[in-house]
Parts: C-alpha cells; structure tokens; sequence
C-alpha cells in the first residue's frame, strides 16, 4: 500500500511547509524567557519570603493603581501564602479604611476578614486617572494572561504541566520597557513602548526601578538584590499566588491521589488478570 | 434477551417482587448474565469510562449550582468565590472543568473506535444514531457550560455560536433572539443557558439508557466484526467485563488527576480570567478544543455559493458534517465491518483521522492564510471520505478473509 503511505507523507510535509513560515511571521517581538520559579511542577510551593517582597512591591507600587477585589486581608495568613501572622494582618487592616453604610461617618478601619480596599472609588475615577483606561485587577490576572509556544512545542506543555505563562508574561513585561520606540514604530502620545505588550504600545509606565522598594533583609539572611529584574521576579510570584492561593494544597492533594491511582490500577490489573486467565480472549 | 436469564428469585420476597416489578430480575439479565464477546480489546472500555465521566460531571455539577450565581454582575466572582471560599471547591471546580475536556477526549475515542470497527452496521444502526444525538447533545451542554464562568471567552465563543443560528432563512433572527433573550448576549442568555445547561445532562442520561437498550437487543460488535455465534464466543458481562472496565476507569482517572491537580488550566483559555466586557472584543475568538473540527468547517466556508451566502453556507457545511455522522451506516455498505480485514479502508481511516486532528489545529488559528486554504482543503476530505471515499471503497474493495467464529480467532491468535 505505498501509494497511500505517499499521500499521508505528501499531506503531512504539505502541512509542515506550510505552516512554517507563519509562525516565523509572528516573531516580531523576542520570544518571552520563561523563568526558574519555586511553584512550578509536581513538588512546586511558594516560598514565603519571596511572597513577602512581592506583597510589598504591590503594596508599595502597583496597588496605587491596581485593585485586587478578591483578596481579603486574612488570606494573607492563611497556609501555602506568604505566612504573615495574625497580628501582622490585624495590624495592617487597620491601616486601611473601607466603606462601611453601617458606620458612623460611612467609613471604618478595616478588619482581617475585610477585602483589599480598591485605589478608586469607581471604575470611572479610575479611567480618569489612568488615561481612560481601568488598570485591569489583580486578582486572577496572572491567570488570565500567558504565553504562546511555538508548534509542535507546547504539546510537550501537556506532560510537564506548564502553568507558569502568566507570571512569565508578567516578568518579561515588566522587563520590556523601552525608552525610545524601535524607528519607524509609530508610538501614541502618552503610551510607553514594551516589547511584551500586544501591540507593543502600554498606557503604563515603567512602574518600577531600581531601589525603588527598600526591602530589609531578615535576621541572618542575605539582603535581597534592590533591581527591577529581582522586583518583577517577586511581584509576578505574589501576583500568581493570589490568582491561585490554593496552588500548594492543591499540588500536594494532586500528588496522593496519582500515588493512589497508579497502585489502585496495579491491583486492578492484577485482579482483571487472574479473572481472564482461564479465558482464552 | 431473557433466553440468557438464569435467574430465580431466591425467597418469597423476591419472589412476590419479581412477579410485580422484575427490577431484580432486569438487573441480572443485562447488567450481569448479559453475554458479551470475549475478544473486545481496550477500545471498547470507553463506553464504561463515558458513563463514569457523565455521572463526574453531573455529581460535581449539582454541588457547583449550590454556590453559582447566574447573573452576569456576580457570576464571574461566583466562580472565584467557589475556588477561593467554598470547602473543597477548587478541586470540585477543576473536576468539573477538566472533566468536560476528558469527556469529549472518552467520547471521540468511542466514536472512532466504532468507525475503524464498522460497529454502525447492520443490526446497529438505531444504536449509532443515538450515539451521534448524544455526541451533539453533549457538545450544547458543554458549550453552555462554558458560557458560566461569564469570562471574555465564555461571552464572545456565546456572542459567535449563536450568531450561528441567524443565518436560518426566514426564521434566524427570531430564533437568535430567543436564544439570546435580547438583541445582544446578556443576563438573560446567562440565565437561559445555566437553566439548560443542568436540564440537558439528563437529558444525555436518558438517551444513554436508550444508547444501551439498542446495544443490548443486537448485542456487542467485536474487533473482528464477526457476529456471536455460539455461547463458546461470549463470556458474562459480570464479572468479566465489570471488573475490565472498572481497571479501565481507574487508569482514565490517572490523566485526568492530573490535569485536575497539576494543570487545571491549561486546557482552558487565559481569557476566560478576564471578565466578560462587551467593550472589548478579544483579539482572537476560540472554542473551546473539543468544539474546534466543526467550528473549522463553520469558518472555512468563506465565500458564497449561488444565492447561498457565506454565513449560511458555513451552518450548512457544519449541519451536513454532523448529518455525515448520522448517515454513514448507509454510506459505508462494505459488508465487512472490521477496519482488521479492510486493506485500503484502513489507510483511508487512518488519513481521516489525522484530517479530523487537522481540523482541530485549524480551528485554533487565526482566519490567515496559509491556515485559511488548510482549512478548505481539510473540510473538503472531510466530506470526501463520508460522501466519496466510503461509498466507492465499499463497492472496490476485496477485503481479506474473515475468521468463522470469535472462538476460532481467538485460538489462532493464541497460537501464531
């Protein structure tokens, strides 16, 4: 059946050739580094400290633009997140006031089981103030972004379970700003030139520099480098566990249910086995 | 088939039972004495892995409406809130949505299964039949489905599929107003589509009793398509095939644990994360994976026919490739039935199948050339092989011998 074995290799070299130069079209920009990050694969878990540094890279900068609704205070103590304790959240809540209908003034200090206060009132102030644009929420951001791989090679994504695409966008765009457009890039009054960013031109400005969030090295540990390179790494870090703050119980629950599943299989097969064995099938 | 009963009620009480309602009886008969070929190899453990993914889904499904909120201010969060908040919530919301990609992964397998083993042929027709109302029947409720979350996939895959449906002459764009319950997709086509979306999977479960009535009349078709001819060929569906298909289960549960725990995103969009804005429209609408070979043929109709413009050209192209499905008993008339002893049949299966995985591909891509002319070209083998390709193999070619019996295949293989 040669004949038929030459129409599947012509169709498939067809099919090669063709797609082939499309996706070298789409390099315009340089393809994002994917990053080396602790809550990756079977045994990933978030390391605390980095979650800490992240939290006060969007304390100290992205949350004066950036909400993140579904983040409560008390998650922050709670297992597989940064492990702040509960005086540290008590203690930080109260910093923060929210809007209470029920408390005289219509405001009140709030408490642990309070949801991070938003930066703007409503999504019009926030237009207003961010060149007409709502700064999209934190929440669930790292999730609701990512990044493309080349054909065949995100198959292999399957069987490695990558899921770090959104905080590897992240990094790399924090890391893409530009100061002047590449020439003959035609850059819109007020935005900024990234080469992550779809359409490369971003209505944010570089949000962070060096030095600009002093972090304190612990009793005993080696201070942490002040760079934007080490900030985006933390901050997209903290950024994923608040998309998926259940990661680390998730991956552990994950990893019994698979140990059981494959010595379950292997008693079923043993049994299945010993059932036919008489039964010539 | 009760000449296969063996049962005999056992005491007074069942006696008294069996004379009014047989239930015990019924059960004995087709769930366990119910004999079965006892050369079906792991191909046929599907239809038992598909019944364990429907009673997943609906399981997991009731305790998400608990904590679902159907309005299109809340129910973004309310899916969060399930994730975040609800005892043993992230798991049950990944089962769910992993559960609907495994689903449809159990059930292509079960339907290419029973194209290479011809098993829609006489007397099994009325059974496929099923199958396919089934196969599209699930694919509405998972469609649906997805349209829950309310994120910007959930909205704009709504906004593009039912715009499908104004392209029917003469009633379109009423039809598209009912579904939607308004001019444009909004609450109402949230509400419409949750309500749904919990009524059809029980629709599925009753065409599955039918799907395993008509299985039960003519009985199972086997690898080498050769009907049962004695008892010697079968062996009891219990404790033989319960206890094959139960491993079976146990072994389809392994991938899906761990797309559940490891990776319960990755077969979803990033874009479902970003809620639903009737603003913005995402730079590149996809369908979920399991709907991309027919929305493939749905795009690939781009141009106009006669007075046939091209929108409804692209319904008709995707209602035929489903009427494909339906009809192929009467197209593929080889009396042959399976794939084993069909030398050129089964090259051909083999180039369909890697056209349907094409399709696939193609359905992910942006509407560019080269993918646009792929696309053309795929949806024409598709229709090729069901319109062409079958009916003419059927009349050419000369298929190699087939064994007598089930027994007398099976000891040949033993002993080759």
């Amino acid at each position: 059946m040669l004949t038929f074995k030459t129409i599947i290799a012509a169709v498939a070299i067809a099919a090669g050739m063709a797609a082939a130069p499309a996706f070298a079209a789409e390099g315009t920009a340089p393809p994002v580094e994917k990053q080396s990050w602790s809550f990756a694969g079977i045994f990933g878990t978030y390391d605390e400290n980095q979650l800490q540094r992240g939290f006060q890279v969007f304390r100290e900068v992205c949350a004066n633009c950036h909400s993140a609704r579904l983040l409560a205070f008390r998650n922050l103590t709670e297992d597989g997140g940064p492990g702040f304790t509960e005086g540290q959240v008590k203690a930080l809540a109260a910093e923060y006031e929210v809007a209470d209908a029920t408390a005289e003034g219509g405001v009140r200090p709030a408490v642990a089981a309070d949801r991070w206060p938003s930066p703007f009132a409503t999504d019009q102030d926030a237009r207003d103030a961010n060149g007409g644009v709502v700064p999209p929420d934190f929440s669930v951001l790292a999730k609701a972004r990512g990044i493309k791989d080349a054909f065949p090679w995100w198959i292999t994504n399957y069987f490695t379970g990558y899921s770090e695409g959104g905080p590897d966008y992240i990094h790399a765009l924090l890391n893409g700003y530009h100061d002047e457009a590449p020439e003959g890039f035609d850059l819109p009054e007020g935005k900024f030139y990234n080469d992550y960013f779809p359409g490369h031109a971003i209505g944010m400005g570089p949000p962070l520099q060096d030095e600009l969030v002093a972090y304190e090295a612990g009793e005993g540990q080696e201070p942490v480098p002040m760079t934007v390179e080490q900030y985006s790494h933390d901050v997209a870090a903290f950024m994923m566990w608040l998309a998926e703050p259940g990661l680390v119980s998730r991956k552990e629950t994950g990893f019994k249910v698979l140990l059981f599943l494959i010595a379950f299989a292997g008693l079923m097969y043993a049994t299945k086995r010993k059932l036919w064995q008489g039964i010539e099938h | 088939m009760s000449e296969h009963s063996t049962y005999v009620p056992g005491n007074a009480a069942e006696k008294w039972l069996d004379e009014r309602l047989p239930v015990v009886r019924f059960a004995k008969e087709h769930l366990m004495d119910f004999p079965t070929p006892k050369n079906l190899n792991y191909w046929w453990t599907f239809g038992a892995i598909l019944v364990l993914c429907l009673g997943v889904q609906i399981v997991t499904g009731i305790i998400l409406a608990m904590h679902y909120t159907p309005n299109v201010a809340l129910a973004f969060d309310s899916v969060e809130h399930i994730r975040r908040d609800v005892n043993g919530g992230r798991i049950i919301q990944a089962v769910h949505s992993v559960g609907a990609s495994m689903f449809f992964a159990a059930l292509y397998i079960h339907i290419f299964r029973g194209m290479f083993f011809g098993s829609y042929k006489a007397p099994r027709e009325i059974l496929w039949i099923l199958g396919v109302v089934i196969f599209i029947l699930t694919m509405a409720t998972a469609f649906m489905g997805y349209v829950l979350p309310w994120g910007q996939m959930s909205f704009w895959g709504a906004t593009v599929i039912t715009n499908i449906f104004s392209a029917i002459p003469v009633v379109g764009e009423s039809l598209l107003q009912l579904l939607r319950g308004g001019f444009a997709v909004g609450n109402p086509t949230l509400n419409r589509f949750f309500s749904l979306h919990y009524l059809l999977p029980f629709i599925i479960a009753a065409v599955v009793v039918l799907h395993i009535w008509a299985l039960h009349v003519p009985g199972n078709n086997n690898p080498i398509g050769v009907e049962v001819k004695d008892k010697r060929d079968t062996v009891p569906f219990h404790p033989y095939y319960t206890m094959k298909d139960a491993f079976a289960m146990v072994l389809f549960l392994i991938p899906f644990a761990w797309f559940v725990f490891f990776a319960p995103d990755i077969l979803g969009h990033p874009d479902n994360y970003i809620q639903a804005n009737s603003q913005v429209t995402p730079s590149h609408i996809v369908p979920e994976w399991y709907l991309l070979p027919f929305y493939t043929i749905l795009r690939a109709v781009d141009f106009n026919v006669l007075f046939i413009n091209s929108q409804l050209g692209g319904v008709i192209a995707m209602g035929l490739s489903m009427l494909a499905l339906l009809v192929v008993p009467w197209l593929d008339t080889s009396k042959v039935r399976s794939g084993t002893f069909r030398p050129m049949f089964k090259w051909f299966y083999a180039l369909f199948v890697l056209d349907f995985i094409a399709l696939a591909y193609l359905g992910a891509q942006e509407a560019i050339e080269p993918y646009t002319t792929l696309a053309k070209v795929c949806t024409g083998y598709y229709f090729l092989h069901f319109f062409v390709i079958l009916p003419v193999l059927s009349r050419i070619e000369i298929a190699r011998p087939l064994p007598t019996s089930i027994s007398e295949s099976v000891l040949g293989k033993a002993h080759s």
